[in-house]
Order: structure tokens, then sequence, then C-alpha cells
């Protein structure tokens, strides 16, 4: 199996929108014969609670995403809804209203949910570590966490990123 | 052309095709043939390098009001 080809991943956010480049870049190299790992780091811990609602998405400070309505007449969905960041910030539980939206965007657009992308990783044999000294530095108890994740430090992730053929930051 | 299992994946959207194709591969024995319908544009592509990248031989790739189909034979 020497010549099979590795991908790790370093997964650093702990949003909604930045959950899914590891899960599918990892479900996707395992489909093409990669032995992929994914080490869980700093807010990307998020990525492997149990309970994933803690996943978010915030509009504000973030020029880059369209703010567009999942649902209405294809005139209503088409606006991008500029707002400005003071007031984003001033509206109460705005995050989970963009969260939601985003949720059923997702949904409309056939794109896979974060547990459904994690389980087919989880199917693939993608294996999941986590960093154990951020686990303990944000207060977190394993039984936060899924079953079957690997809790290391920084020099396990370089025994896999070192085989690696292809390693990224995310 | 005919196909010894087919995969239903319209609407579904990236990375799913290729998923589902993955798993219904390995329910087919080498050299049966899997037909995939999809919808996502990006599949198109996204099927060659796969066919590249495994070893399975994508047969036929074609396009017909926004749906595509795919013939891959399993290596």
């Amino acid at each position: 199996m020497d010549d099979q080809k590795k991908l790790t991943i370093i997964a650093t956010k702990g949003t909604l929108d930045w959950a899914y480049p590891p899960f599918i870049l990892a479900s996707t190299a395992a489909a093409l014969g990669y032995e992929a790992t994914i080490f869980f780091t700093f807010y990307g811990l998020q990525c492997l609670r149990k309970d994933l609602s803690c996943l978010k998405v915030s509009p504000l400070g973030n020029p880059g995403m369209p703010m567009k309505m999942p649902f209405g007449p294809k005139w209503f969905k088409d606006i991008n809804w500029n707002i400005p960041n003071i007031i984003q910030a001033s509206i109460p539980w705005y995050e989970d209203v963009a969260t939601a939206l985003m949720k059923k965007t997702i949904a409309n657009n056939g794109v896979a949910t974060i547990g459904e992308l994690r389980e087919l990783c989880q199917e693939a044999e993608v294996k999941f570590l986590a960093c154990q000294m951020t686990v303990e530095l944000f207060g977190f108890d394993h039984s936060d966490f899924i079953d079957g994740i690997e809790y290391v430090g920084a020099a396990t992730y370089f025994e896999y990123g070192g085989e690696a053929d292809i390693s990224l930051f995310i | 052309m005919n196909a010894d299992k087919e995969l239903d994946a319209r609407g579904l959207n990236c990375p799913l095709p290729i998923l589902r194709a993955k798993k219904a591969l390995a329910e087919i024995g080498s050299g049966q043939v899997l037909k995939i319908l999809s919808t996502d544009p990006g599949s198109v592509k996204d099927f060659q390098a796969f066919a590249k990248q495994t070893g399975n031989e994508l047969m036929s790739s074609t396009e017909a009001g926004g749906e595509y189909t795919f013939f891959m034979k399993k290596k």
C-alpha cells in the first residue's frame, strides 16, 4: 500500500460555511483512493461536536458573502441585501437568522449537510485527529465529541503530514 | 448502452454525485457498467477526473436538456 496517495488537512475553522471544505475534500479524496486524515484544532474542533447546531454562519464583517433570500419569487431571491455592519451587529439573534437562511439555501441547492458529509467521511475511513491541547484550552470534554476520534498533539499531525502527497490548512 | 446498475444523482451537488458513484461502483463487479444521472454541471469534468484517478473507464458522457448521463465501467 506504499504507493497509496495520502492527504492531510488541518481544519481550524468553526463556522457552518468553513466546516464544508475539510469534509468535502477529505470525502472526495477518499473516493479517489487517497488515505485521508483531518487534524481538527482550535475552532475546527466544533466540526467534531456531537451536536452540530454549534456551527453557525455570520455575514457580519464578511463582504464576500452574498446575502440572498432562499425563498420567494425569482426577483426577490435575486436581491442582494447589503446591510451595513453597524446595523447587522445591532440586530439580536442575527447569526441565528442568517444560519437558518443559509441552511435553507444549502438544502435548496442539493448540497449535503455537514452531518451527512461527516458521516460519509467516517464511512470512507477518513481519520479524524483532534488537538488535545485545544480541547483543554476551550474547556471541552471528550464526551462533547463524536466517537472514533484520536486525541493527539502536533507531533502526531506531522507523522501523517510528513508522509502526505497533499497537505492543506483550512 | 446497457448498464448493470443505475445511480440517480439528479438534484445533488458536489461532492455527492462522486461519493454516491464510488459507493455504487463498490456494489458491482469488475467489468460491469454503472449508469449515472446528474444535473450538476460540475460533474462532467469531475467524472472525467474520477475515472482518470481511479482507473474506472468513463465510456460515455452526454448531456440533454440540462441532464447529464455517464456510463462508467468498473476496473
